[in-house]
């Protein structure tokens, strides 16, 4: 039996054509994939994210336990509402899941987690916590739901659809946050364009998500969600890393801390990492569409060794050609041609620097 | 679904119409191009290649994914349709006028062993269960 979110049955009202993402029940599109892109691009689009996890981390020093449990440092939090993106790792350096940390007050912090990981996330820091914090609650949120309206014009239309909302968000910064009644509006997404991820309770969700519809923001599916994410240079969790990948092959280096004095699980086996690979854009520049697991030849690749692989491929709407994310040797430079493979042909790509697309805008 | 009653259907998906010349027209089905959703980019054989019947001749990909076309019947490629490489998106809007390649079939005959559009709902209708 597939797992559904609240906003199931107002999802197959809209058309939705459904797939199983994980066992959850998803929408993929509700017609048209490449228009969703388009509309979260130049105006506004919705997706429900409910799938994901609310965790809640309350009691005495919520601080100290996460500043052994993730891999970014949450001492960077100090103003209320402030959120971090960071990597959750195996004592041996492997990713557990990528996620993001509100810092709410002293006794409260919030994560968001992925669908696929939340088991094994919930076991992992409950198991911490009994070690390390038993005085904090874990507390896993599934009576919330979650919908991310992305787009230049995201967030005039959530202020239409919540009284008092423009008052207390427009002046927040990328990555704070605020709460406005029963919902909790944070200036993040997976797009690359601006926007609210909004945390309200399930039951105000599909009364939330019609309005939404109503003031002209278009209902968007993992299809697009997924095209928009990686012209955008963002990670996805499975895809682009797992648990025997870590943050420095996979692009996020940005998001670890090694400077610090401080000591998270993790943290010596990254500091021994050898480093011999790294995650980079490609611009494929024969024709075709790249594909994830296609393999990548470089001229620095090692008789016998494992070589490159795209880890997310995909055709970009906005360039009008394919892109990728791929993990291939740390010797290969920005602006190098590489082959991949392509069915029975070798196809050239360039190897560029990610993001693709911010903001409605090329970069590449 | 759309399944034009003139045409002739593999299991494969792909529409089949023969033409007064003794030529076939080949395109995928309206049920393909609904499954694989907006199609970015399509690969086609080049005239002059023969053809044994089922060989992988053409790929079209989609946001989604990419799919194999296969020959319907043994034949070579007379003409392939290279509109589509700068518009795929035309199999969206019409699967059965937005066609592939065309083929001078080794046998003509062999046009009887494709699906008619009955058999070809059959077989919708089965992979639905």
């Amino acid at each position: 039996m597939l797992k559904m979110t609240p906003l199931n049955q107002a999802h197959r009202d809209m058309n939705a054509k459904m797939v199983d993402f994980g066992g959850w029940d998803m929408p993929l599109h509700y017609g048209s994939q490449l228009d969703e892109h388009h509309k979260v691009r130049r105006d506004a689009g919705m997706f429900d994210v409910s799938h994901m996890l609310v965790v809640d981390i309350e009691g005495s020093d919520v601080r100290h336990f996460l500043k052994r449990l993730v891999a970014n440092n949450v001492d960077k939090l100090t103003l209320p509402g402030k959120a971090l993106y960071t990597c959750m790792l195996t004592p041996q350096g492997g990713i557990i899941d990528d996620l993001i940390i509100y810092f709410l007050t002293e006794s409260w912090f919030r994560l968001v987690v992925n669908a696929g990981t939340s088991d094994k996330d919930i076991a992992w820091i409950t198991q911490q916590r009994d070690n390390l914090a038993p005085q904090l609650q874990v507390k896993p949120r599934r009576d919330l739901a979650m919908i991310a309206v992305q787009g230049p014009n995201a967030r005039a239309k959530v202020w239409q659809v919540i009284p008092g909302a423009q008052a207390v968000t427009e002046n927040l910064k990328q990555f704070q946050s605020a709460i406005v009644e029963n919902y909790f509006i944070a200036r993040t997404g997976y797009t690359g364009e601006d926007g609210f991820e909004i945390i309200l309770p399930a039951q105000d969700a599909v009364d939330f998500w019609k309005k939404l519809y109503a003031v002209g923001v278009a209902p968007a599916g993992l299809g697009a969600r997924d095209t928009l994410r990686l012209e955008a240079g963002m990670n996805l969790y499975g895809q682009d890393m797992n648990e025997t990948t870590h943050p420095l092959e996979s692009g996020l280096t940005w998001t670890v801390d090694l400077k610090s004095e401080r000591d998270f699980i993790g943290k010596q086996a990254l500091l021994d990492a050898p480093n011999d690979r790294q995650l980079v854009g490609l611009l494929l520049l024969d024709k075709g569409v790249l594909r994830s697991h296609q393999p990548v030849i470089t001229q620095h690749d090692i008789a016998g060794s494992a070589g490159g692989e795209i880890t997310s491929g995909g055709f970009s709407p906005t360039l009008n050609q394919s892109i990728a994310l791929a993990r291939i040797p740390s010797q290969t430079a920005i602006g190098e041609t590489v082959q991949v493979v392509v069915r029975d042909k070798q196809l050239a790509a360039r190897v560029v620097k990610y993001p693709f697309v911010r903001n409605g805008q090329a970069l590449v | 679904m759309s399944i034009p009653s003139q045409l002739k259907y593999t299991t494969s998906h792909e529409w089949v119409k023969a033409e007064s010349d003794g030529t076939v027209t080949v395109g995928i089905t309206q049920h393909a191009q609904e499954l694989l959703g907006d199609m970015v980019f399509v690969e086609l054989p080049k005239v002059g290649r023969k053809l044994n019947q089922k060989e992988e001749c053409a790929v079209v990909e989609s946001v989604k994914a990419a799919a194999d076309v296969y020959s319907p019947l043994a034949g070579e490629v007379v003409a392939a349709n290279s509109e589509l490489e700068s518009a795929p998106e035309k199999i969206n809007q019409d699967p059965y006028t937005a066609w592939l390649f065309k083929l001078k079939l080794s046998n003509v005959a062999d046009l009887d062993n494709l699906l008619d559009a009955k058999a070809y709902a059959q077989v919708l209708e089965n992979e639905a269960h």
